[in-house]
């Protein structure tokens, strides 16, 4: 087997220095009646690299490559194009297979690479602290419910979710409150040009720990924060804006400098790719630095070595489980290191300018999509304002539609249907992301496909 | 005016530590290949870019007036300086393909590049999580494949995939738990975790709103059976114990556990980080355990990369199989694979699910991973896997019990890794001081303080990738270290000397956070980053 470097002859060998007759002996504290006596039946045996890149090849021939259709899927997941050296750089081995770095004077490139990372995130969205990475989005989000809950001492039950979630991330939430005290309040999402921010606003109440909005939100469309950071903020509640497009804050205007409290997000499309879900990256940051010690994760911060050289280790670890057992701020121990790496390597490539050319750039193409789609016989553009994706109402079923199109490698959209399930009266719309890697002729190839499918 | 360094640190300081590094100082604080890098934000500028994209045209506008005038900050390298930039930090690093990394209980094992190489096949890579279920078709076979590994390898009759690492990997299974007692009626408020556990178990029981209870250990490390039965009641919602622990011995007992668990109407949840000791060897579904995470970063060698991406799909019994979160997949009736998602979970007779834990299916980057370095293995390879990780223990435990007190040595064999004390070493010497000498001699150290209930532990797992000679290597460089700590050698103390920083004051950084860049302000104003930039 050519991952195990052991020969017969050092085995041989090695048992006689423990003293023991055969490897059994060292399991001898399995129960005899449960030990195994050979290989599992029924299970294939050891096999090739060549032969098992065959199969694995095999398998993902089955599926249709994002690359290889006209695609136009969003919806918390965004393709964008990675520069080659981001790869190149994640699988040096130094970064790829070092653990998390509890040696600090051993783990420097890491721990740097997270102080940058965590120094970038902070800037992109507007807030002081961002933390070494979650799981993903969805999972931060419920991080930063779950944490605004500590901050209000219990003394606050209500969260206060806006109908414009992402509904993944609204059911996770939910998922999580049904096993904690506190009481979410969902409102299904209105098929509006803009969202329903006074109706938001009036949810808010003095028992309310939290409120949580998408920006831009599950339809595509930008919402002015700053409201609803007041209304939260005079009620004594925090206001949590998820953002699932990183892209967009090159764009558009942060949440930190909107007033929000605590910012999470899902930092995929920057570094990490598609990767049928995952892994994807959580990010976590807060406005203010008197929330640090609430907050949930990893945090690398500067020191100073035994020579006065400056260095990094991870810090205020009695925040995490590993130091505070059952008191701690969440149980997360393993992040998502290496998808921060890829994120931090992307961004630095881009910088400031190249992220804000990136964000105008998709923009642009969204907008030219957006207007050549509303030529089309039966179709109708929902958003007055949007980044680069946007709802589109086919006044039919979009899921029977997205599946009709993909028979001919269009990739259409993400139907509302597939989202909210429950909610027949959304069934018509679609969700249209457009990226720099989406080319004039996609968008034509869409346009098309759409008028023949509607005609 | 610039520095030679514009890193922050002192490169002129002397080095007066006649331990240290010997010769003189150099003007660049470099030290040939040992390569001092800055941080980004003092080499880069907002205006540099690495990337190749249109300039902004200015017509497009549907921003809702939100347009971001405000500097962001964010600096940018070109493409040649980014990757300088990078392979410098990653040359600061410890890592697998370096050396022996011995952190018990944390599984660094080789980590193979066929994996890699699979993962990155456009047909997994670049597929979107919400594309129509006929374009993934291949992707859910990967799924399933996996997850019929898993039930086999384990003896188990389900599994939920969608945990994103160990930690939630164990929320999911206490969540599992949580639900199938509330769906019969039977609110019970206690889970019962060894002292011994990880500190993410503790955790997990208290974030699913549960209050915890140490069980007390017998003379020989392992769960005292009989003071756990006497705790054992109409409010205890089950056990979570670690098999192997991380004591690195098997939970003997675990099978009358389970039974007197289930008798009193609880559940068992094993902690499967250290499934990679018994993998082919024995399935914990036979030792009646009703849920157990496996960390596909540990036993299946996807890589940790500096601290995540995980994995941790949850095996369950069939008690609690009915109570897995969605999306999970299955292969339905019809012979083909299925997402099973909230809209269709009744088709599948799946509807008392407790929810769902993620926005998308899991960690399908990592399930390529793993699939893949299961089937290099195979039924034979996973057992050998077992067999060679716990002989390469066991032959580090005896090879050293002479030079370091193995406290649970006298009990018989250990598994997968092997536990020593600081019993013996002078007055004056701690672990931390052996592990940061372990360091000059080009190892990772091995995990420290942990588990909590010995004294000054050290915890050393070596894996069944290390070779007899990398084996013997590390036990003499061990041994050296391990009779200067009993010696009082007073170098240990100011260890490590040859890593590119010395001890690093972990005190200073709680004590004045600095967790992000801040633009300095030297006299005569702010400058920007563009005005600091260039190397």
């Amino acid at each position: 087997m050519r991952y195990l470097p052991l020969t017969d002859a050092d085995r041989s060998a090695m048992l006689e220095k423990i003293g023991a007759p055969d490897v059994d002996a060292l399991f001898v504290d399995v129960p005899e009646e449960a030990r195994l006596d050979g290989p599992i039946q029924g299970l294939p045996m050891h096999a090739s690299e060549m032969a098992v890149e065959k199969h694995m090849r095999t398998l993902s021939k089955k599926n249709l490559a994002a690359s290889d259709a006209a695609f136009f899927l969003g919806a918390g997941a965004y393709k964008h194009h990675v520069p080659a050296s981001v790869d190149h750089i994640i699988q040096r081995g130094e970064f790829l297979t070092a653990y998390t770095p509890y040696q600090p004077e051993i783990a420097q490139g890491t721990l740097q690479m997270l102080f940058e990372f965590q120094s970038q995130v902070a800037h992109l969205y507007g807030c002081a602290v961002a933390n070494a990475s979650m799981y993903d989005g969805s999972t931060a989000c419920w991080e930063a419910v779950a944490m605004a809950s500590r901050i209000a001492r219990g003394k606050k039950r209500k969260v206060v979710l806006s109908g414009a979630l992402h509904p993944h991330y609204a059911e996770v939430v939910k998922t999580m409150a049904k096993f904690t005290d506190d009481e979410i309040a969902h409102a299904k999402p209105a098929m509006t040009a803009a969202p329903d921010t006074a109706g938001l606003i009036s949810r808010i109440d003095g028992d309310t720990s939290c409120v949580v909005v998408q920006y831009p939100d599950i339809l595509g469309r930008v919402t002015d924060l700053q409201p609803i950071a007041d209304a939260a903020h005079e009620k004594g509640a925090l206001l949590i804006v998820v953002n699932t497009e990183p892209v967009a804050l090159g764009a558009i205007k942060s949440p930190g400098e909107q007033g929000a409290d605590i910012v999470v997000g899902e930092g995929q499309s920057i570094g990490v790719g598609l990767q049928f879900g995952g892994p994807y990256l959580g990010l976590f940051a807060v406005r203010d630095p008197k929330h640090v010690r609430m907050m949930p994760g990893r945090l690398c911060g500067e020191t100073q070595d035994a020579e006065g050289k400056r260095g990094y280790v991870l810090t205020l670890s009695t925040r995490e489980q590993h130091i505070r057992r059952e008191k701690a701020t969440s149980n997360i121990c393993t992040n998502s290191g290496l998808c921060a790496l890829a994120f931090s390597v992307h961004m630095t490539l881009l910088g400031e300018k190249g992220l804000r050319q990136l964000a105008a750039e998709n923009h642009r193409l969204a907008c030219l999509a957006a207007d050549r789609l509303a030529e089309v016989r039966g179709v109708s553009v929902l958003n007055d304002s949007f980044f680069n994706e946007f709802t589109i109402r086919l006044g039919t079923d979009a899921r029977a539609v997205v599946r009709k199109l993909a028979k001919d490698n269009v990739l259409a959209g993400v139907s509302l249907g597939r989202l909210f399930p429950e909610h027949d009266e959304l069934a018509d719309g679609l969700i249209v992301a457009v990226t720099e890697t989406t080319t004039e002729e996609d968008i034509e190839t869409l346009v098309s496909a759409l008028k023949e499918v509607l005609a | 005016m610039s520095t030679p360094n514009q890193s922050g640190w002192k490169p002129g300081s002397p080095v007066q530590d006649h331990n240290a590094m010997s010769g003189p100082d150099t003007v660049t604080g470099n030290r040939a290949l040992m390569l001092e890098e800055p941080l980004i934000f003092e080499i880069g500028t907002i205006e540099t870019t690495g990337v190749d994209l249109p300039e902004p045209s200015g017509g497009a506008d549907r921003l809702g007036g939100l347009d971001r005038s405000e500097t962001i900050g964010l600096p940018g390298l070109s493409e040649p300086e980014t990757v300088r930039h990078y392979t410098r930090l990653s040359r600061q690093n410890y890592a697998i393909d370096l050396g022996l990394f011995p952190l018990g209980s944390c599984t660094m094992k080789h980590n193979p590049r066929l994996n890699e190489k699979v993962a990155r096949m456009p047909g997994f890579a670049d597929v979107h999580p919400l594309q129509p279920v006929d374009t993934v078709k291949g992707a859910l076979e990967v799924v399933n494949e996996l997850a019929n590994w898993l039930i086999d390898l384990t003896g188990m009759h389900g599994v939920a995939m969608s945990p994103k690492a160990g930690a939630h990997g164990e929320l999911c299974g206490i969540l599992c738990i949580r639900a199938a007692l509330e769906a019969r009626g039977d609110a019970r408020e206690v889970i019962l975790v060894p002292e011994s556990a990880h500190g993410t178990n503790p955790a997990t029981a208290a974030f699913a709103g549960y209050k915890i209870e140490d069980i007390p250990a017998n003379s020989d490390g392992r769960v005292d059976l009989d003071a756990l039965k006497s705790r054992l009641g109409p409010d205890v919602a089950g056990v979570m114990i670690t098999n192997p622990s991380t004591l690195g011995l098997f939970e003997r007992d675990l099978k009358e556990i389970s039974d007197a668990v289930h008798a009193a109407g609880g559940f068992v949840y094993c902690d499967g980080a250290n499934f990679n000791a018994i993998v082919g060897k024995v399935r914990p579904g036979d030792l009646g355990v009703d849920a157990m995470h496996i960390n596909l970063h540990k036993t299946f060698s996807t890589p940790h990369g500096g601290g995540g991406p995980g994995s941790g799909p949850v095996v369950l019994s069939e008690a609690l199989a009915p109570y897995g979160p969605l999306p999970y997949v299955v292969r339905g009736k019809d012979g083909e694979v299925h997402l099973v998602e909230e809209e269709n979970a009744g088709e599948f007779e799946h509807t008392k699910a407790f929810g769902r834990m993620t926005a998308f299916h899991g960690q399908m980057g990592m399930f390529t991973r793993a699939l893949t370095y299961i089937l290099s293995h195979g039924a034979d390879g996973l057992r050998q896997v077992a067999e060679d990780a716990v002989l390469n223990a066991n032959y580090i435990l005896r090879s050293l019990e002479d030079v370091l007190d193995a406290p649970f040595g006298h009990s018989g064999p250990c598994m997968h890794e092997a536990l020593f004390s600081d019993k013996g070493f002078a007055e004056d010497i701690s672990t931390l001081d052996l592990a940061k000498a372990l360091i000059d001699e080009g190892y990772h150290p091995m995990t420290m303080y942990f588990p909590l209930v010995v004294h000054g532990a050290m915890l050393v797992e070596p894996t069944e990738t290390e070779s007899k000679a990398a084996l013997d290597q590390f036990i003499g460089a061990l041994r050296s270290v391990a009779e200067r700590a009993r010696a009082g050698d007073e170098r240990l103390k100011t260890a490590p000397h040859y890593a590119p920083r010395r001890r690093l004051d972990e005190t200073l950084a709680a004590r004045k956070p600095i967790l992000a860049w801040e633009e300095p302000n030297p006299p005569g104003g702010t400058p920007t980053m563009s005005e600091q930039g260039g190397r």
